[in-house]
């Protein structure tokens, strides 16, 4: 069997293209090669780039890439004043490389408590720059040239060029939507995992699964029996598994997060990732974490230390003070944590029914302050280009902005390559947003509706 | 239960590393901590207040642009067109990293993979070594050496030998790593040493990694002097700076890298599949702070020179402590880091059963037993070259002077404390 298919036929192509052969270098064969690296190959494009510009220049109302328009809580903010104007000036110097003690211990307080574990902050907790940043260090760690990852579609889309970037090769199974019942709107809940056509997928050569648990960019809370199945196989087939929990806080109607790595045979091949970004409304101070074993995590310490090795001191130190308060809240109506997904579900429900009023339909997130909809009925606005290589949606959301200063992501860009045109008509909403702009979003849509059935 | 994880062969060997010991000591209070370059001086206030100013605003504590804040990149091409006399574009040609640690990674792993080679010049900021063999290239190392017998007084007499350094390009060779002004000797390499490695750069069709991150830390009689603003440079050199380094807040982890846009887009690349953005209010506070100094960089009170000058006076405080010790240190002319060879102390070690190096265990015995921290040498050297700078220890300078008082104590004390 052909182990290594992909790399090997690159080369091979690469020697072909070079007349002197690819194995003896010479001056001239160093001008005629590329100079980047080949673990950049296929990984350039990256959706945010354009979509952000587009947002950037166009939009009225972004409901695009995934940040609060509201600031911080006013606790956190005052933690990060604290930090940076108090008396230790240390503070604005180097912290301890794996994560600054005062943020690991509390979050090794905290996980523990709700992984019912013990968790020693200096060998079970790395704080990273960004959950991004914890991601990168899992692949980076764990994946060699030839492994597979399995991704579950729509995933979010740095899982897949940080797969390949590591010499991995993607291996993609869906999230399958089932029909509502009658009249009802679709839930996130109703896209499953065929559990024949899962277990399919791994193979001697599967290193590791990546979930998403709430889902981005549909909403989906994974229940405790998916979970099971999925942790059932990791343990059947020694996989490891990266568990990205960023959104675990924003789960609604009552639902549960569950964390994999609490289930049987999991602890010890399960890194879980978190995000004090999402978790306190402050994408943009970049601190994330990963909680895990300290075989693995070991590895994780050592891509750190070779590639960014300290994470922004005064940043750590606020998330410190924030999880204090919430370790001391945990539960109560104050905490941040229980008022965050209060305020987000309401704010769910209003895009829900924005949405629902003029005939785009969404399939309601059971988590994360992602909305995904079904734009079929607008496809009039934005014709059809048969010979495009351009998914639909992603020509429809470009439109949108342009046109209607409404910014939104079109699903496709959670896919892969080969499967882009497979949900096509869905575009993404975030609906972290103030009143203001979720009501500017329902006027743009309401006068979009009477455009269109106006003659 | 079956576990058959272990760690990908990009990271076989390099799980250790010299500051995961070294940096434990900075939580002890009753050591003297010379070892990591860390300031213990506060940044300037503005600094701070500009932290403080933009943490207030809502916007910037959420995402802002990937490849560095606009304000930043804005602000960082108008300084660095000033020092480099040519147009530099805020969002072609500059990347925001974290730190320049980060830069340095995303410049390796952009541009460096298996088969190529990698010029690395010792002592070197230990962690060249490391990610060079990340990206799966090979390490080849040439030293500075002194070229007095003897007497090393100064970091200038720290040279690279231009045959021996002709010598080690070949057409396997990717990148040459430069650091200047160096740690952690110091030596703040002049337009003939930096014309030198640019010649061969171009001869051999190489890139340049240029480390300047103490830039601004360069004492009189010193010019710090851009490889890339030599003829034929700038299209093959990635300049990495760092916010750290300049403003004294080396937690705030922003560095950069700087080049022409036919490499950094490559750098770009790595980033958007690393860590994708960095911090919005730490880049904002920096922008601003560069704009304050950029007005003033025709008056002796930017920073940027106040901080060199503050700087400078420690150092020859730190070599009058040294000498009057009966050491011998090496001058940096930039940086704030100095080399001192301790062999003339006579300190026996050899009862301490390790293989390691001298200079690791003097530091550990200095620790202990003096309660003064410094960095062995060793750590910034390839196995081939320990043993030639195992005698040599590094201190860090930018301490306040409290700092500074209490490591004169232990150092005037140093021989009425015999075994």
């Amino acid at each position: 069997m052909l182990r290594r298919v992909g790399p090997s036929l690159r080369h091979f192509l690469l020697e072909r293209k070079s007349s002197a052969g690819y194995s003896s270098y010479s001056s001239e064969e160093k001008m005629s090669r590329p100079v980047q690296a080949r673990r950049l190959e296929g990984i350039d494009k990256n959706i945010w780039v354009e979509f952000v510009k587009l947002a950037a220049t166009y939009s009225t109302v972004n409901l695009g890439q995934g940040f609060p328009d509201f600031p911080p809580p006013d606790f956190l903010k005052k933690a990060f004043v604290r930090a940076l104007s108090g008396e230790n000036h240390m503070l604005h110097q180097y912290t301890r490389g794996f994560g600054h003690p005062p943020l690991v211990k509390i979050l090794a307080q905290f996980f523990g408590k709700l992984l019912g574990r013990d968790v020693d902050p200096m060998t079970n907790v790395m704080v990273t720059v960004g959950a991004y940043q914890a991601l990168f260090c899992c692949f980076q760690a764990f994946v060699d040239e030839g492994d597979e990852v399995i991704i579950i579609e729509p995933f979010f889309d740095c899982y897949e060029p940080m797969v390949k970037m590591a010499g991995g090769m993607p291996v993609f199974v869906q999230l399958r939507p089932k029909a509502p019942k009658d009249g009802q709107l679709m839930s996130s809940a109703d896209w499953q995992l065929d559990p024949a056509e899962l277990a399919s997928k791994f193979s001697e050569r599967t290193k590791a699964i990546v979930l998403n648990s709430p889902n981005n960019p549909l909403g989906k809370v994974f229940s405790r029996e998916e979970l099971e199945f999925i942790a059932d196989l990791c343990v059947k087939h020694d996989v490891l598994c990266i568990s990205d929990e960023v959104y675990e806080w924003l789960v609604y109607d009552g639902k549960e997060h569950i964390r994999i790595a609490s289930l049987q045979g999991m602890w010890d091949r399960t890194v879980t990732i978190g995000s004090a970004g999402k978790s306190f409304s402050a994408t943009g101070w970049k601190v994330g974490w990963t909680v895990g074993s300290n075989r693995l995590l070991q590895h994780l310490r050592t891509v750190h230390q070779n590639s960014a090795y300290h994470c922004a001191t005064v940043a750590q130190e606020a998330v410190a003070q924030g999880f204090q308060r919430e370790l001391e809240l945990y539960g109560k109506p104050e905490s941040y944590f229980i008022q965050l997904p209060k305020e987000l579900q309401q704010k769910r429900d209003w895009l829900v029914q924005s949405l629902d009023a003029v005939g785009m339909k969404p399939i309601i997130p059971e988590g994360t302050y992602f909305l995904v909809a079904d734009i079929s009925e607008f496809k009039s606005d934005v014709p059809d280009v048969p010979d495009s290589d351009e998914p639909y949606d992603s020509r429809f959301a470009k439109w949108m902005v342009k046109n209607k200063g409404l910014a939104a992501i079109p699903l496709s860009a959670f896919y892969c390559g080969a499967h882009k045109n497979n949900y096509n008509h869905f575009i993404r909403f975030c609906f972290a947003k103030e009143e203001a702009t979720l009501k500017a979003a329902n006027d743009i849509l309401q006068k979009w509706k009477r455009e269109k059935t106006s003659p | 239960m079956t576990f058959r994880h272990k760690n990908t062969r990009r990271i076989e060997g390099l799980d250790s590393n010299v500051w995961v010991e070294f940096t434990k000591v900075a939580a002890d209070p009753s050591i003297v901590n010379l070892g990591q370059g860390l300031p213990d001086i506060s940044p300037p206030d503005y600094v701070k207040e500009e932290l403080a100013k933009a943490a207030a605003v809502d916007r910037l504590n959420q995402y802002t642009r990937g490849f560095g804040h606009p304000s930043l990149v804005k602000a960082l091409s108008q300084v660095y067109e000033r020092v480099c006399g040519r147009k530099i574009d805020p969002f072609t040609d500059i990347l925001v990293t974290v730190g320049a640690y980060g830069s340095l990674f995303s410049t390796i792993q952009a541009l460096i993979e298996e088969g190529d080679e990698v010029i690395i010049i010792e002592p070197f900021y230990d962690c060249y070594e490391p990610m060079v063999k990340m990206a799966g290239a090979k390490p080849v190392f040439i030293p500075l050496r002194y070229k007095n017998d003897g007497n090393s007084a100064s970091s200038a007499d720290w040279v690279l030998d231009p045959a021996e350094l002709a010598n080690k390009f070949n057409s396997k060779t990717k990148a040459i790593i430069l650091n200047t002004p160096h740690n952690p000797i110091g030596k703040v390499f002049n337009r003939e040493e930096l014309q030198v490695i640019a010649d061969l750069c171009i001869k051999h069709d190489t890139l340049c990694i240029s480390d300047e991150v103490y830039e601004w830390l360069v004492y009189k009689g010193n010019k710090h002097i851009k490889i890339a603003t030599l003829p034929g440079m700038w299209e093959r050199t990635v300049t990495i700076g760092s916010a750290g380094k300049t403003y004294s807040v080396t937690g705030w982890k922003l560095g950069w890298s700087i080049g022409p846009q036919n490499l950094i887009k490559h750098l770009q690349v790595v980033h958007q599949n690393t860590l994708y953005t960095c911090p919005t209010p730490l880049q904002e506070a920096l922008a601003q702070a560069f704009g304050i100094d950029y007005k003033r960089m025709d008056d002796p009170d930017c920073y940027f020179y106040s901080l060199s000058r503050e700087l400078e006076s420690k150092r020859d405080r730190m070599a009058q402590l040294l000498q009057e010790a009966g050491l011998k240190p090496v001058i940096p002319d930039g940086g704030y880091f100095m080399i001192v060879d301790v062999s003339t102390l006579n300190v026996d070690l050899s009862d301490v059963d390790e293989k390691q190096p001298y200079d690791y265990k003097f530091v550990r015995w200095m620790i202990t037993s003096k309660k003064l921290s410094a960095i062995p040498l060793s750590a910034f050297c390839g196995p081939e070259t320990k043993r030639q700078f195992e005698k040599y220890i590094r201190f860090c300078f930018i301490k306040k002077d409290s700092t500074l008082d209490a490591a004169e104590v232990i150092l005037k004390n140093w021989n009425k404390q015999t075994a």
